[in-house]
């Protein structure tokens, strides 16, 4: 099964932080507080749950969640 | 070094001679029908809001009052969010509503950028506040805030009821903007009147409301003379020295934006932490789940921040609009109220319940689009201290006069009398 990756989609992020409030492996903030994704957005398997509560609390719809089944 | 004469007196003092803009009849008294008359400064929306918001969202769902010189009050989600996102028709170039309608040319600046401020402005405005208001950077805040919260729960004494919103949660948000700001901690109490003044205001006779809002601009101008003379590592001594596009802010945007962090970084938050204090007065089962599991703590004010959002924020038609059936006429204003968009059961499940584990919680309480709150990482280290602080230090407490409690009318609600019982009133037993 591919693996799962996380993308934050910059024109959409206004820089609430609930991504890097509820899921600090997978996201961080900028110098300016928009959300950026750690490393190159993959989940590990264990961190999905986290991933999905990250994309299903984001204020603005911004972050998607591509691959896997 | 060249002298900087921008908050000389000459700059400053036409000020109050004029007063272009546009001023609207004042009405005030009882609402006849929340459709077509509906007012959020009367007692019925201060008491509760939400009723009148939800029964308003089935029958309308966008209503309209000829007060304020005419406006509107979308009351679902989906309404709410997107105006929010609509800049193109709606502006931001007054974002508290009354009967004064500042003259167009101030747009896209406005009296107090970024918030007021409209694209292409807006962006470069906000991004000179963004750093000072990461989560990285209000994280150091933290411990000062922490240990504010404990001094204050130390000063309540031995007393069997205390106001928890006049002896807590209104105190904490003043102290923490006035030592972001390098104002002094004991003109506290002053930010409150200018809060209220602001705020709840805006049905004054428009002479004292220049008045009352001039004091403001006299305070934060003699800030501003302190900080040239004694420049400190603040926001403050940050803004008279802040450029954009090669060029250090007019007077008016350093004094704009300063007025701007006072007023909406101390009834807003001072608001979220009484209403969620109320909550747990009134709710002994949250209460206690809460202090068995304080973990639970950033989950929970999540779903106060939902139920009781402290802010609804105005805009202006920029021109007649035709609005998913509203007929929007230029300048009408209208009223986004983030607490109705977060109840509206088409966007959550059980929206009416306070459900303090809530996993998907996709509030609107600071806000959508590009004038979220830029305060809202610094509001949440407050909220979340405060609650840690006072489940810890008085972990059994109820509200000891339910009728006593007050909320504030207008946009920024919370309560601002909250009377709780924090001992038995009894003897207490030797331990």
């Amino acid at each position: 099964m591919p693996e799962l990756k996380l993308q934050i989609d910059a024109s959409l992020c206004q820089g609430n932080g609930r991504c890097y409030d509820l899921a600090t492996d997978l996201f961080g903030d900028d110098e300016e507080g928009y959300g950026k994704v750690l490393g190159d957005g993959a989940v590990p398997p264990e961190k999905e749950d986290d991933a999905r509560r990250a994309v299903l609390n984001c204020p603005e719809h911004a972050i998607r969640l591509i691959g896997g089944t | 070094m060249a002298v900087d004469n921008r908050f000389a007196q000459e700059h400053w003092e036409k000020r109050d001679k004029e007063s272009p803009g546009r001023h609207t009849e004042i009405i005030t008294g009882p609402v006849s029908d929340w459709a077509s008359d509906f007012s959020h400064m009367e007692p019925e929306w201060a008491t509760d809001p939400y009723s009148i918001q939800d029964e308003l969202r089935v029958r309308c769902p966008i209503a309209h009052t000829d007060r304020f010189g005419g406006a509107w009050l979308p009351t679902s989600y989906d309404d709410i969010a997107a105006i929010a996102h609509d800049t193109e028709n709606f502006s931001s170039r007054a974002i508290i509503m009354g009967n004064f309608r500042p003259p167009r040319e101030l747009a896209p600046i406005g009296g107090s950028p970024p918030i007021t401020s409209d694209p292409p402005f807006h962006h470069d405005a906000r991004k000179l506040l963004l750093p000072a208001f990461t989560k990285t950077a209000v994280s150091t805040l933290e411990s000062p805030t922490r240990a504010f919260c404990h001094s204050l729960i130390d000063a309540l004494g031995d007393r069997d009821v205390v106001d928890a919103a006049a002896e807590y949660a209104q105190l904490i948000p003043m102290r923490v903007i006035a030592d972001m700001l390098g104002f002094p901690p004991e003109d506290g109490p002053q930010f409150r009147e200018f809060a209220k003044n602001t705020l709840e205001g805006i049905n004054l006779p428009p002479q004292e409301r220049v008045t009352r809002m001039s004091a403001l601009f006299y305070y934060l101008l003699a800030q501003v003379h302190d900080h040239l003379e004694n420049p400190r590592e603040d926001l403050t001594t940050f803004l008279i020295n802040a450029e954009l596009n090669g060029r250090k802010l007019d007077v008016s945007h350093v004094v704009g934006t300063m007025t701007l962090l006072l007023i909406a970084g101390t009834d807003t938050t001072a608001s979220a932490i009484g209403a969620s204090l109320w909550h747990l007065a009134g709710n002994p089962r949250d209460r206690e789940r809460l202090t068995g599991e304080p973990e639970l703590v950033p989950v929970a004010m999540e779903e106060f921040l939902r139920a009781y959002a402290p802010v609804s924020m105005a805009r202006l038609v920029k021109q007649d609009v035709l609005f998913r059936g509203a007929e929007m006429r230029t300048d009408d204003w209208v009223l986004l109220p983030f607490p109705a968009a977060n109840r509206d059961p088409a966007q959550f499940d059980r929206a009416d319940e306070v459900i303090i584990d809530r996993d998907i919680n996709r509030h609107a309480a600071f806000g959508l689009g590009i004038h979220r709150c830029v305060g809202s990482h610094l509001a949440r280290m407050e909220l979340r201290v405060a609650l840690q602080v006072w489940l810890e230090r008085i972990p059994s407490f109820s509200l000891a006069d339910a009728s006593a409690v007050r909320w504030s009318a207008g946009q920024v609600r919370g309560p601002h009398k909250l009377p709780v019982r924090i001992r038995s009133g009894q003897p207490q037993a030797a331990s």
